[in-house]
């Protein structure tokens, strides 16, 4: 087998370390570590499942099995720059959350769930973001982008933002 | 009415209302130094059974009475599970809590660690809050530092850590249980029931589970008294020796078509219509409700003639609906078509069932290829009754189901086809003037991604 240069970083694996005195077991640890390395190369490949694992004391399939579950983790590909998640649960589809998400996927020419060619735009549709009160709305990385237009909308989704924590 | 001045929601547009020095000069932080100098473990648990105070997340079981299901004696751990997993549509009042006033929150997790005797507490949040994870992970460290988290905290025997654990987007990790699996690193799939989580719960030790707007109510009921909350809301009905009644404020959740949606604080048992023109200027545009949702899509439907249902605990049950829920109230006006509003409602489930029972991942995924076909005008009668079957065989009611999703699944289409028959009837008529009487099996017409 050809050994393969590690994807974890020593600065991931001391952030995942950090936090084993919360729990009991390491296994626990499985959703902060996804986090963790989600937050630093946005997506999740199958080879940081392997190291994340090895981290861990569990088998890949294990980590694997928890992160299917959600349907947070890209496997494939790098999120783009920016990751907008488009609400269209009740309160939001009843203010143009659906016509928001499929007017933000046409101009910048992506289906749902695609990422821009150049890297700076992933979008998704989310179910509740839990800001009905700016209905419709975007989380975009950190940013809760409240009451969007397609106008408006399309504009903030330009603007370069913070990394998601 | 007398005005009702918000206690819960008390720091909202104060001015660094977060922060601890604000939370301690409105008298934060006091009442639970009292309690650890004066009161045992058992009386706090005493104080929050006689306030009647039922559980904000959804279910509305008595908070106290949860608590006495702890095993006696038990060596430990005990653990405290604080459910922010708010993910109801509709549903924002724990945001507004976490974000503007997280101190008081963290007192009432004090007071209920102390009184459960659990030495750590796990904060599960929902991916989708990073402004309640900062606001939240600042206020803990506030408190560390003040003295009222860590070892012997102001100098009793009483530990406690709290610490914040986020969730991945996952609507089932509302569901008790299913937070615990997710909390474990595992699919959040909800735990057969017995053992409930009093006796084995979080990493197999008793384990209780409580909302973030309960804890709020907690430390209000240890500063304000059980008097002040018994004094607030709907009292038990004398009749029915089983309805514990709805006591103290509650935080309802206004949003869809009216004029100001937002989050407002009264005592429980204000009506749906009270709560929509008093507090949100009315439906929006001068139209009229359709329908409106009572407290989160999963408790189904009221008609605008049932808008003068009390929204306590008991109030939604009457007229048809699953139960008071989060009281996230969601207006839809009369411009909406109730096919929309079902197809969006029966989306939702069958992205988020989590596809361990099979009622539920079978019958959210079918009722949505249904409603998808009806909207794309290939709709027939028999798929009406077909929706009903769905409805009224899928969930724990039935009991077909480990935990309640599919029930929360099954109310709106009931309710949907029930008050609203004759506008599915009149829709699929007129889209399919072809086809609406046939009955033979028909394909659907794709394929739907759930999780």
């Amino acid at each position: 087998m050809i050994a393969q240069p590690r994807i974890l970083t020593d600065e991931m694996i001391a952030q995942i370390e950090a936090l084993a005195p919360r729990y009991p077991n390491r296994r626990a640890l499985t959703l902060p570590a996804l986090h963790i390395v989600n937050a630093a190369l946005r997506y999740v490949p199958l080879q940081a499942v392997v190291e994340i694992a090895d981290v861990l004391g569990l088998a890949p399939a294990e980590v694997q099995d928890t992160l299917t579950f959600y349907q947070f983790f890209h496997q494939e590909k790098p999120c783009g720059n920016v990751r907008a998640f488009v609400c269209r649960s009740i309160s939001c589809a009843l203010r143009g959350g659906d016509e928001l998400l499929t007017h933000l996927c046409h101009k910048n020419g992506i289906d749902p769930y695609g990422t821009t060619p150049n890297g700076e735009l992933t979008i998704e549709p989310a179910e509740c973001l839990g800001a009905c009160d700016f209905a419709p709305c975007i989380l975009a990385n950190d940013d809760l982008l409240k009451n969007m237009t397609p106008e408006t909308a399309e504009a903030e989704l330009k603007k370069p933002r913070a990394r998601a924590t | 009415m007398q005005p009702f001045k918000p206690v819960l929601l008390e720091a909202v547009g104060v001015p660094d209302g977060q922060t601890i020095a604000s939370y301690r000069s409105r008298g934060g932080y006091e009442p639970l130094e009292q309690v650890l100098k004066q009161k045992q473990p058992v009386d706090v648990v005493e104080m929050v059974k006689a306030s009647g105070l039922r559980g904000r997340g959804g279910a509305g079981f008595s908070t106290g009475l949860k608590w006495t299901f702890l095993p006696k004696d038990h060596p430990g751990p005990i653990y405290l599970c604080i459910n922010a997993d708010e993910s109801e549509p509709g549903t924002f009042n724990n945001r507004i809590l976490m974000e503007d006033d997280p101190h008081q929150v963290i007192e009432g997790i004090i007071l209920s660690a102390y009184a459960t005797r659990a030495s750590t507490a796990y904060i599960y949040l929902r991916y989708e809050y990073p402004q309640s994870w900062q606001r939240l992970q600042t206020a803990i460290d506030e408190a560390y530092a003040a003295g009222y988290l860590g070892k012997n905290i102001k100098g009793s025997s009483f530990s406690l850590d709290i610490y914040l654990h986020r969730g991945a987007a996952a609507y089932i990790c509302g569901e008790e249980t299913g937070l615990i699996e997710s909390l474990e690193g595992k699919r959040a799939w909800p735990r057969i029931k017995p053992p409930f989580p009093a006796i084995e719960g979080l990493f197999r030790k008793p384990t209780v589970v409580n909302n973030i707007e309960t804890m709020a109510c907690v430390a209000q009921i240890a500063r304000r008294g059980v008097d002040w909350f018994r004094s607030i809301g709907v009292p038990a009905d004398p009749n029915n020796p089983r309805d514990p009644g709805s006591y103290g404020p509650k935080l309802y959740c206004l949003s869809g078509h009216v004029e100001r949606p937002g989050c407002y604080e009264t005592p429980l048992g204000i009506t749906a219509r009270q709560l929509i023109d008093e507090f949100g200027g009315g439906v929006w545009k001068g139209r009229k409700a359709k329908a409106v949702i009572p407290g989160g899509i999963s408790m189904g439907l009221m008609t605008e003639a049932e808008l003068d249902t009390p929204l306590d605990f008991a109030g939604p049950g009457k007229v048809g609906c699953l139960g008071l829920g989060t009281a996230a109230v969601v207006v839809i006006d009369e411009t909406v078509s109730i096919v929309d509003f079902l197809h969006n409602s029966c989306r939702f489930f069958a992205h988020e069932s989590c596809g361990q029972c099979t009622p539920c991942r079978e019958g959210t995924s079918w009722s949505l290829r249904m409603l998808e076909r009806i909207k794309a005008g290939k709709g027939r009668l028999r798929d009406l009754d077909l929706l009903a079957e769905i409805g009224n065989t899928m969930g724990m009611m039935p009991g077909s189901t480990i935990c309640g999703l599919a029930d929360g699944a099954a109310w709106p289409i009931k309710n949907a086809i029930k008050k609203f028959r004759g506008e599915f009837e009149d829709y699929i008529k007129q889209t399919n003037p072809q086809g609406w009487m046939v009955t033979d099996p028909v394909p659907a017409l794709q394929i739907v991604g759930s999780h």
